[in-house]
C-alpha cells in the first residue's frame, strides 16, 4: 500500500510500493481509480491513472492488485462497446448515466449469462494450450470456440456439454500439476502479444468491397496497412468501409482518441447493415472498443493493446481478423503526453524516443499464423489498419515516418481529390501495396486469369496521365494528338467510373470483385476498341462520343443482382457502336 | 475549517507556487486575498508532496509574497446556474457583468464537465436550415453538431455566425431554442456586434453572454468556454432546450494555454504550443452534441482566426481533426466582395449524409450536392487554365464549366447577410445553375432525378 505525493494531471507519483511490479495495475485513491505503473524509482513508482485525477491529493492511498492490465475474453465480447481498459460502456452508462464517472467497477463480460456449451473434444483425450474443448454460438454469425488456456496442458478427465456461464467449469483437466478446471473465460496481459506456433507469408487478399482498394492496392489477411491523411480527407469513412466489407470473421474497432459520434454512428448503423456474405447484421461480428478524445488520455494509450489482445484472442480460435485504429496519431500523442509529465528526454517534435519501436511491436502483432495448439493445423490471420492524422497533412512527421517504415500498404488520402469530392480520396499515385505480387496469384485464379494484367494496364493509363497532364497545363489540351486524348478520356473514365465509389449509395458501397474486375475490364475494352478505330483514321469526336460511355458511367449503379446482365449489355451495344463508327467513311 | 496559508513562494507570470500545504488536491481551485481585500481565483495544476503549483486565473498584480493569503476550497471551478440566466450578461469567469443581481443558483455544476459516454450520445440528424445556401445546400448543419468557421484576421466571420444564429431554425414546428455566447479575448467591438444583432433581432432574450474581452485577464480565458458550455448544457439537458453556442475566438484561447504551459516549461508541440492541445480542444468541443432519452441539443460553432490564413497550423489543424467539418471563408472571395466568402470546396459538414434527404430535405439533395461540388471543382480548374492559356485552349465543354463556377460564385454563395433562403430555394437555385451544363455531364444525379428537377422552359 503506498501514499501519493505528487499529481500532474494524469501522472500520479506515489511512495512505498517498493513490492509492486512494473506495469502492475494499482487503484489510487478513494475512488479507487485505475492505473498502471510505468516507472519505478526505489519505492517510487509513476502510475499513469486512466481516470480523471481531479480531486486526488498527497497522501492518498495507492494500492497495487499485483497483476498487470489484463483483457478478459471469453464468450459475450461481441456486439459490446468498450473502453480504453475493457470497460463495457453500456454498463457504465446503466450505473452513472450519460456521463463516465470515475472509479466504475463492472465485468467486462457479464459473468452471469448462460451458454449453451457443446463440448467437441472427449474425456480422455490429451490437449494443451490452445486446443479446442468446444463450441459457444455467441451471435448467429459466429461460433465461439473455447480453448485450453496457456499453461494448462494434460488429458481432459471430464467434460460436459450443457449451460454454463464464463466462470463456471466446463472441463476439468488432469495436469502434471494436478487437476485445472477450465471455464469458458480467460485473461491475458493487454502489453504481451498472445503466442502462436509460427508465422506465414499472407497470400490471400482481404477482400474489401472497394474498388481502390481491391483492385488498386489490395492488402493480404494477416497483412498491415496505414491511412494518412489530413482533415476531411475521408480517413474515418474508409475505415468504416474496411469494418463494415472486410471478408474477415472478427473486426476489432478501436476509436482511439476520436470524435463520440462516429462510435454513435458505428453503434447505430452496423446493427442494422447486413454482411454480404453471411445476410446478418455486422454488429454480430464486431468489437468496439471507443476511448474519446474526451475521454481519459491514458486509457487511450492503453485502448490500442486492448483492441489488439481480443484481436488475437479470436485469431487463436483460426479466425480471419481485422483491426481497425483510429487514429494511431492520438495514441502517439497519448504517449507524448505521459513521456511529457515523466520529464523524459524528448525525441522529435516533443514524441518520445521510444515511438518508432511502441508503433513497430503494435503493428507486428499483426500476421497469418499457425495458431497454438496440438495438429497445428490451424491458421488464423490477424490484419492491422491504422489511420494517421498527419498535422497539417505533412506526411514528414514522426507518426507518419514510424508509420510508413512498417506497413506493407500505404492508402495516401489526398485533401485535393476530396476537395473535388472525388471518394474515397486514395492517391492513385502514391499509394503504394508490397502484396501486389503475392496476391496476384489468387485474383488470377479465383476472380479472373486478367485480373492483374488489367490492374497494371490501368495504373499506366492513370500515371500517363499524369504525364499528359503537365503538358496540357503548359500548352493547352489541342496540343495533345488524338491518342493522347483518348489516354486523358479513358483515365477520366477510370477515375471517375471506377475509382471513384459513393460510400452512402445503397449499391456502390459495396462491389464485388467480378463485378470491380467487369467494370474495369469494360472501360478498357473501351480503351482498346476506341484506339483501333483510331488506328484506322476514325474521328476523335465520333469516339469520344459513343453512346455506351454514357451507360458505363452509369454501371457502379446498377443493382447487385443485375450487373451481369446489364454489362454484358454494354458491352454488346458498345460493340456494336464502334461497328458502325468504323463502317462509316 | 478552510486553512489560510501565507506561504506563497514564488510568483511567475501566470503561475504561483504555495509551498507547506496541506490536504490540497489536483484542479482543485483556490482564492487569494490581496492586503487590499480584493479576491483572485486560481487552480491547482499539480501537487507535489506539500508544494502547489497553482495557475492564475486573473493578473497577479497586487500579489504579495509576505501578506497575500491563499485558502483552497476542496472543490473544482464551478458555475452557479439557473433558467434565469438567459437574457443575461457574465463576465470570463462567470459573475454577472450587465449590472443585474447574482443568479439565484439552482445547483452549482463544474465546468470542466465530464466525458460524454459514446453509448450514451444520440447521433445528430435533424436539418438545421440557416438559410445561408452555401452552408444549407452544400455543408448542411445539423442539431448536435460541432462546425467550425476557420477564419482568417479582417474576414467577416462574425457576420456569416450572426445570420446563422437569427436564421437558425428546424423545419416543421417551434421549438425551444437559446444561444450561448462566449467572446474569447475579442474586441469590445466584436462583443458589440453581436450584442447589438441580438438585441435588434429580439434573440438577447434567449441568449446568454459570456464576455472576456481583449483588455481582460488572458489566463481568465482559459475558464471562459468552459463556463459557457456548462451553461450550454444546463440548458440543453437539463432545461430541454436547443441551444447554439458560438465561441469566439478560439485562437485566443489556444493562446492563453499556451502562456500557461510555457510558464510551466512543458516541452512544446508544433509552433510552441502545448502537445496536450488537440486533448484541450477536444474536452471542450465533445461537450456538443445530443444524448440519448434527452429533448435538447448543443449544436457548436466555434471560430477561430487562421495565422496568416494558413489551415495546418496547430489550432486549425487540430480543431479540424476533432470538429465534424469546417466553414472556411477565403480571402480571395472576400477581395470579389462575395458575402459571405465561404470557399465550399475545402469546406465540409461531416454529418450532412445524415440530415438531408427524402423526409429531411427534399430527395435530391445528396445528388445535387456532390454534382455541384464536382461542377464547381472542375469550373475552378478551367478557369485556371484559362488565366495560363486563354479561353481558347479549353475544350467546348470546359468553357461551360468555367461559366457555371462563376455564375455559382455570383448567385449561389455570394447572397448577402440579410436573405434568408429556404431548402426549397437553394435547391432550386442549384438545378437553375446546373442547366448551363449540358444534361449528360450530370452523371452524379439519378436519372430520375433530373426527368422530375430538371428545370422546365
Amino acid at each position: 500500500m503506498g501514499r501519493i505525493v505528487k499529481v500532474s494531471g494524469p501522472l500520479v507519483i506515489a511512495e512505498g510500493l517498493a513490492d509492486a511490479n512494473m506495469f502492475d495495475v494499482v487503484r489510487v485513491g478513494e475512488q479507487r481509480l485505475i492505473g498502471e505503473i510505468i516507472e519505478m524509482r526505489g519505492d517510487r513508482a509513476s502510475v499513469q491513472v486512466y481516470e480523471e485525477t481531479s480531486g486526488l491529493g498527497p497522501g492518498a492511498a495507492v494500492e497495487s492488485t499485483g497483476a498487470p492490465l489484463s483483457v478478459m475474453l471469453g464468450p459475450g465480447l461481441i456486439e459490446t462497446i468498450y473502453d480504453g481498459i475493457q470497460r463495457p460502456l453500456e454498463a457504465i452508462k446503466a450505473v452513472c448515466g450519460e456521463t463516465i464517472g470515475r472509479g466504475v467497477e463492472v465485468a467486462p463480460i457479464d459473468l452471469e449469462k448462460k451458454w449453451e456449451f457443446k463440448a467437441t473434444a472427449a474425456g480422455g483425450d490429451a490437449v494443451k494450450a490452445g486446443d479446442i474443448l468446444g463450441t459457444v454460438r455467441e451471435t448467429v454469425s459466429f461460433l465461439h470456440k473455447i480453448m485450453v488456456p496457456h499453461g494448462v496442458e494434460g488429458k481432459i478427465k471430464s467434460i460436459h456439454s450443457g449451460s454454463y456461464n464464463v466462470t463456471e467449469p466446463v472441463a476439468v483437466i488432469e495436469t502434471a500439476g494436478g487437476d485445472v478446471g477450465v471455464t469458458m473465460h480467460q485473461k491475458w496481459p493487454v502489453r504481451v502479444g498472445r503466442p502462436y506456433l509460427r508465422k506465414i507469408p499472407p497470400n490471400v487478399p482481404m477482400l474489401t468491397g472497394q474498388r481502390n482498394i481491391d483492385t488498386m492496392f489490395p492488402i493480404a489477411k494477416g497483412g498491415t496497412a496505414a491511412i494518412p491523411g489530413p482533415f476531411g480527407s475521408g480517413k474515418t469513412v474508409t475505415q468504416h468501409q474496411l469494418a463494415k466489407w472486410s471478408d474477415v470473421d472478427i473486426v476489432v474497432y478501436i476509436g482511439c482518441g476520436e470524435r463520440g459520434n462516429e462510435m454513435t454512428d458505428v453503434l447505430r448503423e452496423f446493427p442494422e447493415l447486413k454482411d454480404p456474405r453471411s445476410g446478418e447484421p455486422l454488429m454480430k461480428r464486431t468489437v468496439l472498443i471507443a476511448n474519446t478524445s474526451d475521454m481519459p488520455v491514458a486509457a487511450r494509450e492503453a485502448s490500442i493493446y486492448t483492441g489488439i489482445t481480443i484481436a488475437e484472442y479470436f485469431r487463436d480460435m483460426g479466425c480471419d481478423v481485422a483491426v481497425i485504429a483510429d487514429s494511431t496519431s492520438r495514441w502517439a500523442e497519448a504517449l507524448r503526453e505521459m513521456s511529457g509529465r515523466l520529464e523524459e528526454m524528448p525525441g522529435e517534435e516533443g514524441y518520445p524516443a521510444y515511438l518508432a519501436s511502441r508503433m513497430a511491436q503494435f503493428y507486428e502483432r499483426a500476421g497469418r499464423v499457425y495458431t497454438l495448439c496440438s495438429d497445428g493445423e490451424r491458421i488464423g490471420s490477424l490484419t492491422a489498419v491504422g489511420a494517421v492524422s498527419p498535422p497539417g497533412g505533412d506526411l514528414s512527421e514522426p507518426v507518419s515516418q514510424a508509420t510508413m517504415r512498417i506497413v506493407k500498404v500505404f492508402w495516401a488520402l489526398d485533401s485535393s481529390l476530396a476537395y473535388r469530392r472525388h471518394f474515397p480520396a486514395i492517391n492513385w499515385l502514391n499509394s503504394y501495396s508490397l502484396y501486389l505480387d503475392r496476391l496476384s496469384g489468387w485474383l488470377n485464379e479465383n476472380v479472373d486469369k486478367r485480373y492483374s494484367a488489367n490492374r497494371s494496364e490501368a495504373m499506366n493509363l492513370l500515371q500517363t496521365e499524369a504525364e499528359l497532364d503537365e503538358i496540357v497545363r503548359l500548352v493547352g489540351m489541342d496540343s495533345l494528338s488524338p491518342g493522347d486524348r483518348l489516354i486523358m478520356e479513358t483515365a477520366r473514365m477510370i477515375r471517375e467510373d471506377f475509382l471513384q465509389q459513393d460510400s452512402f449509395g445503397d449499391v456502390d458501397a459495396y462491389s464485388s470483385s467480378d463485378r470491380q474486375f467487369k467494370l474495369m475490364a469494360m472501360i478498357l475494352l473501351y480503351h482498346e476498341l476506341a484506339g483501333a478505330a483510331l488506328q484506322k483514321g476514325r474521328a476523335l469526336n465520333d469516339v469520344l462520343n459513343v453512346g455506351a460511355r454514357e451507360r458505363i458511367a452509369r454501371a457502379k449503379s446498377v443493382p447487385a443482382d443485375k450487373y451481369q446482365a446489364e454489362y454484358a449489355d454494354i458491352e454488346r451495344e458498345m460493340r456494336a457502336q464502334f461497328a458502325e463508327i468504323e463502317e462509316a467513311t | 475549517m478552510i486553512k489560510e496559508y501565507k506561504t506563497i513562494q514564488e510568483v511567475a507570470g501566470p503561475l504561483m507556487l504555495v509551498r507547506r500545504v496541506e490536504g490540497v488536491t489536483f484542479n482543485e481551485i483556490g482564492e487569494i486575498q490581496l492586503q487590499n481585500g480584493s479576491v483572485r481565483r486560481c487552480r491547482v495544476l499539480e501537487i507535489n508532496g506539500s508544494d502547489a503549483l497553482v495557475q492564475l486565473f486573473e493578473s497577479s498584480a497586487g500579489i504579495n509574497l509576505a501578506e497575500s493569503k491563499v485558502r483552497f476550497l476542496g472543490r473544482s471551478l464551478e458555475l452557479p446556474v439557473s433558467g434565469d440566466m438567459l437574457g443575461r450578461v457574465f463576465d470570463g469567469l462567470g459573475h454577472p457583468a450587465d449590472g443585474g443581481p447574482d443568479i439565484l443558483a439552482e445547483k452549482k455544476m463544474d465546468i470542466n464537465g465530464l466525458p460524454m459516454n459514446p453509448a450514451a450520445r444520440d447521433y445528430p440528424n435533424e436539418f438545421i436550415q440557416t438559410g445561408v445556401s452555401s452552408v444549407d445546400g452544400l455543408n448542411t448543419l445539423v442539431r448536435g453538431q460541432k462546425l467550425p468557421i476557420f477564419s482568417g484576421s479582417g474576414l467577416p466571420h462574425a457576420d456569416l455566425a450572426a445570420q446563422i444564429a437569427r436564421q437558425s431554425r428546424v423545419l416543421g414546428g417551434e421549438s425551444n431554442f437559446a444561444v450561448v455566447f462566449a467572446a474569447i479575448g475579442i474586441t469590445f467591438e466584436e462583443a458589440e456586434f453581436f450584442t447589438s444583432d441580438f438585441r435588434r433581432t429580439g434573440a438577447i432574450d434567449r441568449t446568454v453572454m459570456f464576455i472576456n474581452l481583449a483588455s481582460d485577464p488572458a489566463i481568465e480565458r482559459i475558464a471562459t468556454p468552459r463556463m459557457a458550455l456548462t451553461a450550454a448544457e444546463y440548458l440543453a439537458f437539463e432545461k430541454d432546450m436547443h441551444v447554439l453556442v458560438i465561441l469566439t475566438d478560439i485562437t485566443n484561447y489556444a493562446e492563453a494555454l499556451r502562456e500557461v504551459s510555457a510558464a510551466r516549461k512543458e516541452v512544446p508541440g508544433r509552433r510552441g504550443y502545448p502537445g496536450y492541445l488537440y486533448t484541450d480542444l477536444a474536452t471542450m468541443y465533445e461537450r456538443a452534441g445530443r444524448r440519448i432519452g434527452k429533448e435538447g441539443s448543443i449544436t457548436m460553432i466555434p471560430i477561430l482566426s487562421m495565422p496568416e490564413d494558413d489551415k495546418t497550423h496547430p489550432i486549425p489543424d487540430l480543431t479540424g481533426y476533432i470538429t465534424e467539418g469546417q466553414i472556411i471563408l477565403s480571402r480571395e472571395l472576400y477581395r470579389k466582395n462575395l458575402q459571405p466568402p465561404v470557399d465550399v470546396l475545402p469546406s465540409l459538414s461531416r454529418l450532412k449524409d445524415k440530415g438531408i434527404g427524402k423526409g429531411k430535405t427534399r430527395e435530391d439533395h445528396a445528388n445535387t450536392m456532390n454534382q455541384l461540388f464536382a461542377a464547381y471543382a472542375r469550373g475552378k480548374e478551367a478557369k485556371e487554365l484559362m488565366t495560363i492559356l486563354g479561353e481558347a485552349a479549353l475544350t467546348e465543354v470546359d468553357k461551360l464549366y468555367a461559366k457555371f463556377a462563376d455564375a455559382f460564385e455570383r448567385r449561389y454563395v455570394n447572397q448577402g447577410y440579410n436573405e434568408n433562403r429556404t431548402i426549397e430555394d437553394t435547391l432550386n437555385l442549384g438545378w437553375e445553375l446546373l442547366t448551363i451544363l449540358p444534361k449528360g455531364e450530370l452523371k452524379r444525379i439519378k436519372p430520375e432525378f433530373i426527368e422530375k428537377y430538371w428545370p422546365k422552359g
